[in-house]
């Protein structure tokens, strides 16, 4: 088993947090994680990626190879990387709001918008972790959880909380369909 | 030198300022894990992306376990307060990329000619000069070896795993200590970015070396008097051995004699010899090979990963290939490359710059193989299919 995703955004929106987030649940559910970045000289703004492979085996190539998931929050980082290691079988997912794309196989989710609704924007990047739990399979939704909630700061588990079940319902409505 | 396990008390207030032993975290971050559990209470730097976290982290934690982490004025400062750290008797360390590590190369040869026990971390980025900030590269591997002036011989070791670079880092303090040399880690902003898991190793599988304290009394006490291993007692400044540190050429009694060749002679032989008589000892390589290979890689740090995920792809088409990874850049592994050329055709040495190392391993092919470079830079590591293309097109 071998699962590549790749989120795209721009700085500041928390692609890297969930991204290793992401990780991280994946080896608290006994997988093998390797989380990796880039991003340009801006700490806010630009065009940034946050990588996940994960794996029941040692790790060797720790980047995508060939994307299983891509999913993009903002149009320059879905320009910059909806590139060549983006194939037929990588599912797209793009913020409804924020991406236009000529793909047609890409799904489109709201995600800023329903974090907006529940109160703060910031939280987009916890609803996408939601949503993805649910599409990817791959651990535990408790195991998920668990893992937001030790690296979000004190006070703010109930709208992480909210934010993650958005996405959840969405992601396995999407599964289902 | 004498190797000891880490005080009980000690490990228990480390442990409790890193936090649970099983963590995902970065490679940047894995350096201060491990320079804290090899012993080092010493922290200067001055922030520079890809090694910022470093620092961000000994911030953090020095003051909890009883060290002291102090931001400098610039790279030449860090250094020069971490060499003074040591003489008080404390494992030190700074860490930095490529622009401060340039800064850096006047006093890494003060602390070799004055034999001072300390580590340097530079986590490489696309240089020359301030060059790509974000993006990864291993174009100091030359600099590391040959960056001061005079003649010295340095230790460099290169992690290609976050777990690994904690373990690196404390066999990094280990080196320095025994050897009473700076000993660099090169890693690089991909390493040092990346995020793994760790688990921070138990109290009985941390060895710890210390350098050599005075056997004898204050008054026969010859400070750069080599025992038989080449390697000096080291006296901490201020307990009352009387101890001259320079940069100038100095008898064993450390006062200058700069107008001597037997007294530079005798120096700068026993400052390299001390190294270089050890060098098997301090050479570590992983091997990945096969009976009967026809075709070999050599890689180091994050290229290895690519390398040995080609190599698995290589042998899937039918080709005979052994994977070989340095660890130890310097003193390079030259009897691993002169078995491997005597075994196979040719040798390809992926780097993250124009061809670095290649330049050392085909010194040491001696004309027994071809060795073919395959660099790259920019800022991404090789794709496996890249080294794979490269691989069939040389062959």
């Amino acid at each position: 088993m071998r699962k590549e995703i790749r989120i795209a955004g721009f700085g500041g929106q928390g692609i890297v947090l969930a991204g290793r987030i992401l990780g991280e649940a994946a080896i608290n559910a006994g997988n093998k994680a390797v989380q990796t970045q880039s991003y340009g000289p801006e700490s806010r703004g630009g065009a940034a990626r946050s990588e996940v492979v994960i794996s029941d085996k040692t790790i060797d190539y720790p980047r995508v190879i060939e994307a299983d998931l891509l999913v993009a929050l903002s149009q320059p980082g879905y320009d910059k990387y909806h590139d060549d290691n983006i194939k037929k079988k990588s599912l797209v997912i793009v913020d409804t709001d924020l991406v236009e794309t000529q793909d047609k196989k890409a799904i489109k989710i709201p995600f800023t918008k329903i974090a907006d609704s529940l109160g703060k924007k910031i939280v987009a990047n916890i609803v996408m972790l939601g949503y993805l739990t649910a599409v990817l399979d791959a651990f535990p939704k408790k195991t998920m959880k668990e893992t937001i909630k030790s690296n979000i700061p004190k006070g703010t588990e109930k709208i992480n909380m909210k934010a993650f079940e958005e996405g959840y319902k969405l992601g396995k409505k999407a599964r289902k369909g | 030198m004498s190797e000891k396990q880490m005080d009980a008390k000690e490990y228990n207030k480390v442990l409790k300022a890193l936090g649970k032993k099983k963590q995902f975290i970065q490679g940047d971050e894995a350096i201060s894990y491990g320079a804290v559990l090899a012993g080092c209470r010493f922290f200067a730097g001055y922030p520079i992306t890809p090694a910022t976290e470093t620092a961000e982290i000994m911030a953090r934690i020095m003051p909890k376990i009883g060290g002291a982490c102090i931001q400098m004025e610039d790279e030449i400062g860090s250094i020069g307060a971490v060499i003074g750290a040591s003489w008080a008797g404390v494992k030190a360390m700074t860490t930095t990329s490529g622009p401060g590590f340039s800064l850096m190369q006047e006093n890494i040869g003060y602390a070799c000619m004055t034999e001072t026990p300390c580590v340097i971390v530079n986590v490489q980025r696309s240089g020359p000069s301030t060059g790509q900030p974000t993006e990864a590269a291993q174009g100091d591997m030359m600099q590391a070896r040959w960056g001061s002036h005079g003649d010295f011989e340095m230790i460099a070791l290169s992690p290609n795993s976050v777990q690994e670079t904690l373990d690196l880092m404390i066999a990094a303090f280990n080196l320095s200590e025994k050897y009473r040399n700076p000993v660099i880690v090169l890693t690089d902003g991909d390493v040092g970015h990346m995020r793994e898991e760790i688990v921070i190793p138990d109290r009985k599988d941390i060895k710890l070396n210390e350098r050599k304290s005075p056997s004898i009394g204050k008054e026969e006490y010859v400070p750069f008097k080599g025992g038989k291993d080449k390697i000096p007692e080291m006296a901490v400044f201020g307990t009352g051995y009387h101890t001259y540190v320079t940069g100038l050429t100095h008898g064993e009694n450390g006062l200058p004699a700069t107008d001597d060749w037997v007294t530079h002679h005798n120096l700068v032989r026993r400052l390299t010899e001390k190294i270089a008589d050890d060098r098997e000892k301090i050479t570590m390589v992983e091997k990945n090979y096969k009976k009967g290979s026809e075709i070999g890689i050599v890689s180091y740090g994050i290229t290895s990963r690519c390398a040995l995920s080609a190599t698995k792809m290589l042998r899937k088409d039918g080709k005979k290939v052994d994977h070989l990874r340095l660890i130890t850049i310097w003193p390079f592994p030259r009897k691993e490359i002169e078995a491997l050329a005597k075994q196979v055709d040719v040798i390809f040495v992926p780097e993250m710059n124009l061809g670095q190392i290649y330049h050392s391993v085909s010194e040491f092919s001696n004309g027994k193989c071809e060795v073919v470079s395959i660099p790259k830079t920019g800022g991404e590591m090789h794709s496996p299919i890249e080294i794979v293309e490269a691989v069939k097109g040389g062959v």
